[in-house]
């Protein structure tokens, strides 16, 4: 009561009022405390509502947020096109809430199908609004005051205020980089867990542990090695693990995806994510789905049907008829999931040879269409500012779009507020662009390498 | 294997829901549903159409802003800057979210938490009370009474007590949801109904959660009043709506808030940290389809009146049906939901499940033996009045129609009209 009181106060006198003004007979209590609720508290920050305004205003070529600018593939969109004008005018209207049966039909046929198992649509698949409401759904569903949660640092940027809204408490621990071998370019692979690092972050209080392989925003691609450490911590710890795998299919050199509720004993603790803006190239089309144990999942349906209920229909229609026929070319060269990471990979390659020939040096990613660079070459254009507040790698960024018409995001934005320090030289460029942007990225690079007075 | 993963205690009682028994059950094709709130009209043509286009446009199958597609936001503005004859800026005072539903959410895990009170007026759709415990806040429960002695023939008939209301407000009260056109019973809040609200959010420092996701949906002698529009309220008050509702594209699940920015902000956070946006094509859309009415909101072709003069003659049959069968229906001034008393009928219900009040009985015996089906009134309800309203059921009656007269057959008003005629 009194440390209410006490927070109360601590508002009051940071001159946050109540939104609808004062009135008379309101109590001291309903007058001193802020009108939003305190689980808002920390989570209020986002750097994309930043860098988005930014990119828009003054870009000439995004590189920033992740998304193609091109197509989603034309047999998706002919199934978009079919679904809404077909004589079935009632895939305008609502559809089973845990996800359109044709698609979660699908999905259970198709990822049983890599997992080895046999799993029921109705219950080991649930679709959701994107990937981002399927891991919003298991932190609602399984943190809460007193949990901790392990994320492994540079992380996609939502985890941390999800894991503080559900009342948990984050515990990062950071890959590391190790130094190339001589002559070589670095690789997302060279950034590691220290095994014993990781294992002191495990206390009774973890609850979960957010494993995102192919990883944003390093690209890195988890070994199996890798795997068993942090499947082995789970075990032993009792910890779930929350695999945000919307990359799967993004990996490069020959590279195998490999899903962790695959290793022994994690079936049973794990909640495997998936994104068919990702998957697809459709990011605007906002369908993601989980998959695993009913023992989870009957917790996320409840999360589920008391925040969004059902997802839009038409756009899970067309997913459907996409995997079908992803299903029938599976491993095949038309395959779409043969095809795309072929392309990005060329992609990828271009992009590095660009940055490494102006003197930033990229990480090679072993997977998604991401891809980081070391700018402290670069310096001489944007001096270091002592004592500022903002990360350099954010400063660097935001003079970069300003004056250059090039976006792309700091790498601390990747990073908990008390390491945004840590790694703050680098910067991060999406590669899911046509040859078109890549050309002019590459000629806003070089005319910059020219226009450089000192090295 | 020990296994201590279970559910956060914010969702511990919350999976049970009534859609989740009563949509199985009527799942059955052979089953006339007018239970559930879809419709099984065709939304406009245009409406389609402009999904088409905006589908075939590369960057909009690409992620949007979040808070909302500019496009959309901008004519939302327009069309509520007309409604409600005040400036409403599209980037801060507007949000849209997935369904109205996801308003409601977003609204309540932003300004709703432990320690909180929020009244809500029985009969209410069914999610608010669950959504409020959730937030970790306590459901304070007033219930709608008819006024006449018994004989309710109308939603207007059924109103709140004022010093009933005035007595559930204290100085934990963090908001009120209000639902006008109300779901169930299709009552239209009159102004004098609204200040009485009114008058108590601005005495107690009450917020107001608008749901008016038929506000489209009044009929002859009625008029929508937006809360908001009251001296006093718009500062206090989110007002929701409903995509799905509006256009008769609930697939479509896309739903707005707007309100004043010091409070629309602290959705927006929400909404950053729970789904991020929107789907792209359905947004932009939609935001045409509000282009093509907003220029014709004199003119009585306008979507907004014309929907709503059709679903007046559906309402006006499925009530003739009804009481040509001897039953009573409470005729909705707005919305497309009716309730009916069958407790008149005095059919035999011995043999249904014993421990489930009288509605959800009645209900399932009509599933089984008229192939009818419709949703109890008292899964609208809290623990206390389930007895005041277990007698009533809810039919939907956008799915009323047919095209031709060779689809009668296998229309559900044919079906409807024979059910009841066996009774």
């Amino acid at each position: 009561m009194l440390r209410r009181a006490g927070q109360s106060l601590h508002h009051f006198l940071l001159g946050r009022k109540s939104s609808a003004g004062y009135s008379s007979y309101s109590s001291e209590a309903k007058m001193s405390r802020p009108v939003q609720a305190r689980r808002l508290e920390g989570t209020d920050k986002n750097i994309w509502v930043e860098f988005v305004k930014l990119a828009a205003t003054y870009s000439k070529v995004n590189l920033g947020q992740g998304f193609p600018d091109f197509p989603p593939p034309d047999f998706l969109k002919e199934a978009f096109v079919r679904a809404l004008s077909g004589e079935n005018h009632m895939l305008h209207q609502y559809t089973r809430a845990f996800g359109h049966p044709p698609l979660v039909n699908i999905l259970a046929q198709f990822f049983g199908k890599l997992l080895g198992r046999d799993l029921d649509p109705m219950t080991n698949v649930m679709v959701t609004v994107g990937a981002y409401q399927a891991l919003f759904c298991c932190f609602q569903a399984f943190i809460e005051e007193g949990d901790e949660v392990i994320i492994i640092e540079p992380f996609f940027d939502c985890y941390e205020p999800m894991t503080k809204m559900a009342g948990g408490t984050p515990v990062f621990v950071p890959l590391r980089p190790k130094a190339p071998k001589d002559g070589k370019l670095m690789s997302s692979a060279d950034w590691q867990l220290d095994p014993a690092e990781l294992a002191s972050k495990f206390s009774e209080r973890t609850k979960a542990i957010v494993l995102n392989s192919p990883n944003n925003p390093l690209g890195k691609v988890f070994s199996r090695g890798e795997l068993e450490l942090i499947a082995d911590l789970c075990v032993k710890h009792d910890v779930l693990c929350i695999s945000d795998e919307v990359y799967e299919w993004l990996v490069y050199d020959g590279k195998e995806h490999i899903r962790i509720a695959s290793l022994q004993g994690m079936w049973d603790r794990t909640v495997i994510i998936g994104s068919a803006g990702k998957t697809f190239s459709a990011t605007g089309w906002k369908v993601g789905w989980t998959v695993g144990p009913n023992r989870l999942l009957q917790h996320l349906r409840n999360v589920h049907q008391n925040s969004v209920y059902h997802c839009a229909t038409i756009a899970q229609e067309a997913v459907a008829q996409g995997f079908q026929r992803e299903l029938e070319l599976y491993g095949k060269a038309d395959s779409y999931f043969v095809q795309l990471p072929k392309e990005l990979q060329q992609k990828r390659d271009w992009l590095v040879q660009s940055l490494d020939a102006v003197g930033m040096k990229p990480i090679v990613p072993e997977g998604t269409y991401f891809l980081v660079a070391d700018i402290s070459k670069f310096k001489s254009d944007v001096p270091d500012v002592p004592d500022s507040d903002e990360p350099y790698d954010s400063r660097f960024a935001k003079w970069m779009v300003k004056n250059k018409g090039l976006a792309a995001i700091p790498l601390s934005a990747f990073y908990s507020g008390a390491h945004k320090n840590n790694y703050n030289h680098f910067i991060r460029f999406c590669f899911a662009k046509e040859e078109a942007t890549l050309k002019a990225a590459n000629d806003i690079l070089q005319k910059w390498k020219r226009e450089k007075t000192s090295p | 294997m020990a296994f201590r993963h279970k559910n956060t205690r914010r969702i511990e009682g919350l999976d049970s829901n009534v859609w989740v028994e009563f949509t199985k059950v009527a799942a059955d094709p052979s089953i006339v549903n007018l239970g559930q709130g879809l419709p099984d009209i065709s939304p406009p043509s245009y409406v389609k159409e402009e999904l088409a286009k905006a589908a075939a446009v590369d960057r909009l199958n690409q992620y949007t802003r979040g808070f909302g597609h500019p496009s959309l936001v901008k004519a939302l503005s327009q069309v509520y800057e007309r409604v409600c004859g005040r400036k409403i800026d599209p980037l801060t005072d507007i949000l849209v979210t997935v369904g109205a539903y996801g308003s409601l959410f977003s609204t309540i895990q932003a300004l709703i938490e432990e320690g909180d009170e929020v009244i809500i007026i029985e009969p209410f759709y069914d999610c608010y009370e669950p959504m409020v415990k959730m937030a970790g806040a306590k459901p304070v429960f007033i219930p709608l009474r008819y006024k006449n002695d018994g004989n309710s023939t109308s939603s207007a008939d059924w109103v709140l007590d004022p010093a009933e209301l005035a007595n559930k407000f204290n100085s934990k009260t963090k908001a009120i949801i209000l639902n006008t056109p109300n779901n169930p019973i299709g009552k239209v809040f009159t102004r004098e109904e609204l200040q009485v609200i009114a008058d108590l959010c601005i005495k107690h420092d009450t917020l107001c959660i608008s749901d008016e996701v038929y506000e489209w949906m009044v009929y002859k002698g009625n008029k929508h009043i937006k809360i908001a529009t009251l001296p006093g309220m718009w500062e206090r008050t989110i007002t929701i709506g409903s995509a799905g509702k509006t256009y008769s594209v609930t697939g479509w699940k896309l739903g707005w808030s707007i309100g004043p920015q010091n409070l629309i902000k602290h959705l927006q956070v929400v909404h950053q940290n729970t789904l991020y946006t929107c789907p792209t094509p359905l947004q932009e859309a939609l935001a045409q389809a509000f282009w093509i009415d907003y220029k014709r909101m004199d003119d009585p072709d306008c979507y907004f009146y014309s929907l709503s003069r059709e679903l007046e003659s559906k309402r006006d049959r499925m009530a003739q049906l009804l009481q040509e069968a001897g039953l009573k229906p409470v005729i909705p001034d707005g919305g497309y939901f009716m309730i009916v008393d069958v407790s008149t009928l005095n059919v035999d219900l011995s043999d249904v499940d014993e421990k489930q009040p009288y509605d959800y009985k009645f209900v399932k015996w009509m599933i089984k033996s008229k192939k009818l089906s419709a949703i109890p009134l008292s899964a609208f309800c809290g623990p206390e009045t389930k007895r005041q309203f277990e007698k009533y059921i809810r039919f939907c009656f956008i799915k009323f129609g047919c095209a031709s007269k060779s689809d009668l057959p296998k229309s559900s008003r044919f079906h409807f009209s024979r059910g009841l005629q066996s009774w």
